[in-house]
């Protein structure tokens, strides 16, 4: 635990207003200022860690709107996530913890292959005769949670159907690797299959190393730092092989991991130059909004951007993508209050805190609804996942949809399916 | 604390607004005071004001100490509780009624201060009152301090807006003083000595306060001196000129530094101070002043003066000062924030005694603040695992707060006396002061339950 963070934190309670669960709680357990006061109080020995403790630091969504707000750059999130992340490497992980962290998701062929039951589940139809019979209520709450909140599965994960090169159209103007995210990948394959098309339509040769790996985002929120650094050795390696302009990912969640490399691996040269490269897709698109505006086709649509917390309090981003939604002719753009408040999603938050992510979620989805939009438009696949069934429950006009699907579908003239 | 006595408690608030455990107590034993930390017996939540009246009765006739707390993030150690009980008001968050005719908002104590300002400017109206926490901090708070803010110098602070309050006082009894009539003069005016009262004499539970049309347009400039002398006299000329502009903030050399080297906002390294200033009303008007601003600030050899022409140029002119508190907090692990305040005339002396201090005691004082009403931000960069810079720290302070004190000033602004301030009180106050303070206590809280030990 980072002494010197914990310290730093002057309680002027900044973080109070933009806390979520501070929001929902009111309580100084509930805040950012008290889980440092926390872990402040549990490195001096004053508390121990105790369940009612571990109970308080849990609830911590890690979504970072606390490091945005804070005066003197403490990050709470990061911190809390550290606290477990230490825990977890005195502890060891757990038998299924383990066999998904280091035996799946490093090897995306026995992930994509894991996952190939749920396609069929949803296939032949008894997803939906099982949903029918309210099946899924026999089992735990965690499974009725994680089967409500999938959308139909493409019928192959993209990284086995996209070509390994994507060519430029007309003049080459760099090269880009792209990073596949594993949701996205696996859920989203049309989005990232958007990413690309539109990559490749500004010029760019867009290589997606089949060999690539997870991010190594679900081991650091498992607390895996070792796991994480295996899966950075290994994207460092098959990315470092190419010669890229940028590394390219539309999974603001990967984004924000991939990064922190430099940090993940002690600032190895390598790590630092690889993070250095990377780009959320909406960044580098945003370089060339002249070149786009020629190309984009009207779309009539009201849209309101979703600021996920990955890309706005991870990595900063929040203008680039308005002024990519800005250039599509015909769309309105509006903004929601506390558009950079977290959704509820939080990783795997969802399932592990489920009445505070809905009560986080109602709160979104009541921000959505006061601008009226058709679209909600984010850049983060836990973000489509978890607003996808809160609208489908509470707002059925409202569709969710990535951003770069929205501007292929401009691109191509064709309205968004 | 006996455990029945806590169960009843509970038994009034409801079991999820009442935290007993070791954990949820541990936190509660701070706000945002350095260094102050003091441990509460239980914190209650209430949702309603007969829960506040019940808990009042129960406490008085126990003996047990009373201390309110909004979101905690008073900067005088007000809101601690040593084996007390603690009453935080953020449940109780309902705006009651805007009254448009007759210009009045009321409210519950937790309202967060920035939540009614959105609510009024929607209807075109405005609460001027803008502490730095205004984003957090609640209205209940503000009322108990008196908060000031960044537009003190035009439209004054909160007790200028507070026209009327419902309070709990120490024994359950409930007391209305003021309302919405605007001239009433029918005994003690009491409202105003309830406002900074630090929770020392009651419990608000409904604040009515006072509105104004909002502003309809604002010019916002920005202008850089390479000594200290120049822009204070710029200040003192603005006024002079009879423009009473709404914001008049200045940073010092130290601040400057540490801005540059945080937000590279391409602030020149030889500058002085910079001054903030924005000028508000209607448009002819703004105009005719910003005008006036800028001749002052060029006769006074400014070295770069600049007017925005969008509110996106605005904000970015105000950035060095928005980011002062942060530039400063991220030198050094431990910040001190201090509000010496001085009559305006005098901030070139008291920032020459700030340095002084400073240098005399070896430590770095960085200084920005409200240029205009003269309320100084004097903000110590230290460490408070390094026991002897923090005592530096403090003995430097003790010279600062007398300086302001023989300026003619006070030793707070905008914080309050709190704990940390209580030593210094007698200094400004006086024998008699302190004897007409205690009176007024004594006269509210008899038995002195209600957040004993604080300002006295």
């Amino acid at each position: 635990m980072d002494e010197l963070s914990l310290i730093t934190c002057m309680r002027c309670g900044t973080c109070l207003a933009t806390c979520p669960t501070y929001r929902e709680t009111y309580l100084e357990s509930g805040s950012p200022r008290g889980r440092v006061a926390l872990l402040r109080k549990v490195l001096e020995g004053e508390l121990e860690q105790s369940e009612r403790l571990l109970g308080f630091l849990a609830l911590c969504l890690d979504c970072q709107a606390c490091a945005t707000a804070c005066p003197s750059g403490v990050n709470a999130g990061s911190l809390v996530a550290e606290f477990f992340g230490e825990r977890t490497a005195a502890q060891g992980l757990g038998g299924m913890e383990r066999l998904i962290l280091r035996h799946l998701l490093p090897h995306p062929d026995r992930l994509e292959a894991a996952t190939t039951p749920l396609r069929l589940y949803q296939r032949v139809g008894l997803q939906r005769l099982v949903r029918r019979m309210g099946f899924l209520k026999l089992f735990p709450p965690i499974i009725e949670r994680m089967d409500g909140l999938l959308p139909s599965l493409p019928s192959r994960p993209l990284r086995q159907t996209i070509d390994e090169v994507t060519p430029p159209q007309g003049t080459e103007r760099g090269t880009v690797g792209f990073f596949l995210g594993c949701v996205m990948s696996l859920v989203f394959a049309e989005a990232s299959r958007a990413s690309i098309q539109l990559l490749s339509a500004l010029g760019y040769r867009v290589i997606t190393p089949r060999e690539q790996v997870c991010c190594g985002a679900p081991n650091m929120l498992a607390g895996d730092l070792e796991g994480l650094r295996g899966e950075a050795r290994r994207n460092l390696s098959v990315f470092g092989q190419l010669q890229v302009d940028y590394i390219v990912t539309d999974c603001g969640g990967c984004g924000a991991e991939l990064k922190r490399y430099g940090h993940h691996l002690d600032h190895l040269p390598e790590a630092e130059a690889f993070s250095a490269k990377v780009r959320d897709i909406s960044q580098l698109l945003a370089q060339h909004t002249d070149e786009l505006g020629t190309m984009l086709q009207p779309l009539p649509v009201t849209v309101t951007w979703h600021d996920a917390c990955h890309i706005a309090h991870c990595q900063g981003i929040r203008r680039e993508p308005r002024e990519l939604l800005r250039l599509i002719p015909g769309l309105e753009l509006r903004e929601m209050a506390d558009a950079d408040a977290c959704c509820g999603s939080g990783g795997d938050y969802n399932l592990r805190q489920p009445e505070m992510a809905d009560r986080v979620l109602a709160r979104k989805l009541e921000s959505i609804a006061t601008t009226g939009a058709d679209v909600v438009v984010t850049g983060n696949p836990g973000c489509l996942l978890q607003l996808r069934q809160g609208l489908a429950k509470g707002l059925p006009q409202t569709r969710v949809q990535h951003l770069t699907e929205l501007l292929a579908a401009s691109l191509t003239g064709q309205p968004p399916g | 604390m006996e455990p029945t006595f806590i169960d009843t408690l509970r038994g009034i608030v409801g079991p999820d607004h009442t935290l007993s455990d070791r954990e949820s107590l541990a936190l509660y034993g701070y706000d945002s005071t350095p260094e102050l930390e003091a441990r509460p017996a239980v914190v209650l939540l209430p949702g309603h004001r007969d829960e506040i009246i019940r808990v009042m009765e129960l406490c008085h006739g126990a003996g047990v100490s009373v201390t309110p707390r909004g979101s905690g993030t008073n900067l005088s150690g007000g809101s601690l509780s040593a084996g007390g009980v603690v009453i935080q008001t953020s449940r109780m968050n309902r705006i009651l009624e805007l009254d448009e005719e007759n210009l009045t908002a009321t409210v519950e104590p937790g309202v967060i201060t920035s939540t009614l300002h959105r609510e009024v400017e929607r209807r075109g109206l405005f609460y001027p009152p803008d502490p730095g926490s205004m984003n957090i901090s609640t209205l209940g708070g503000n009322v108990a301090e008196n908060s000031g803010g960044l537009r003190g110098l035009k439209y004054g602070v909160t007790a200028d807006y507070v026209m009327g309050l419902e309070t709990v006082l120490a024994d359950g009894s409930l007391l209305t003083t003021g309302g919405k009539a605007v001239k009433d003069v029918a005994g003690y005016t009491t409202t105003p000595l309830l406002v900074s009262s630090e929770g020392t004499l009651g419990l608000f539970t409904a604040i009515t306060v006072k509105l104004i049309p909002k502003p309809r347009t604002k010019a916002t400039m920005l202008a850089h001196f390479t000594t200290m002398e120049e822009a204070a006299l710029t200040v003192s000329a603005i006024i002079a000129a009879k423009v009473i502009p709404a914001t008049l903030e200045f940073l010092d050399q130290v601040t400057i530094r540490c801005v540059e080297a945080y937000a590279h906002v391409g602030l020149p390294l030889d500058v002085a101070a910079v001054l903030l200033i924005e000028v508000d009303g209607h448009p002819a008007v703004v105009a005719e002043e910003a005008a006036a601003v800028e001749a002052i600030c060029r006769g006074h050899r400014a070295s770069l003066f600049q007017t925005a022409a969008t509110p996106e140029e605005a904000l970015n002119l105000a950035t060095a000062r928005r980011t002062a508190l942060s530039a400063l907090a991220r030198v050094k692990p431990t910040t001190i924030l201090e509000d010496a305040t001085v009559p305006r005339s005098c901030i070139a002396p008291m920032l020459q005694a700030i340095q002084d201090a400073a240098d005399r005691h070896r430590v770095t004082i960085g200084t920005f603040g409200h240029a205009g009403d003269g309320n100084l931000h004097p903000t110590c960069l230290t460490d408070e695992r390094d026991q002897d810079e923090i005592r530096r720290a403090h003995a430097a302070f003790t010279e600062i707060f007398e300086a302001a004190i023989a300026l003619g000033g006070t030793i707070t602004g905008e914080h309050g006396v709190g704990l940390a301030k209580k030593k210094y009180l007698p200094r400004l106050v006086g024998e008699t002061g302190i004897r007409i303070m205690r009176g007024i206590k004594a006269a509210f809280d008899p038995q002195g339950t209600l957040n004993p030990g604080k300002i006295f």
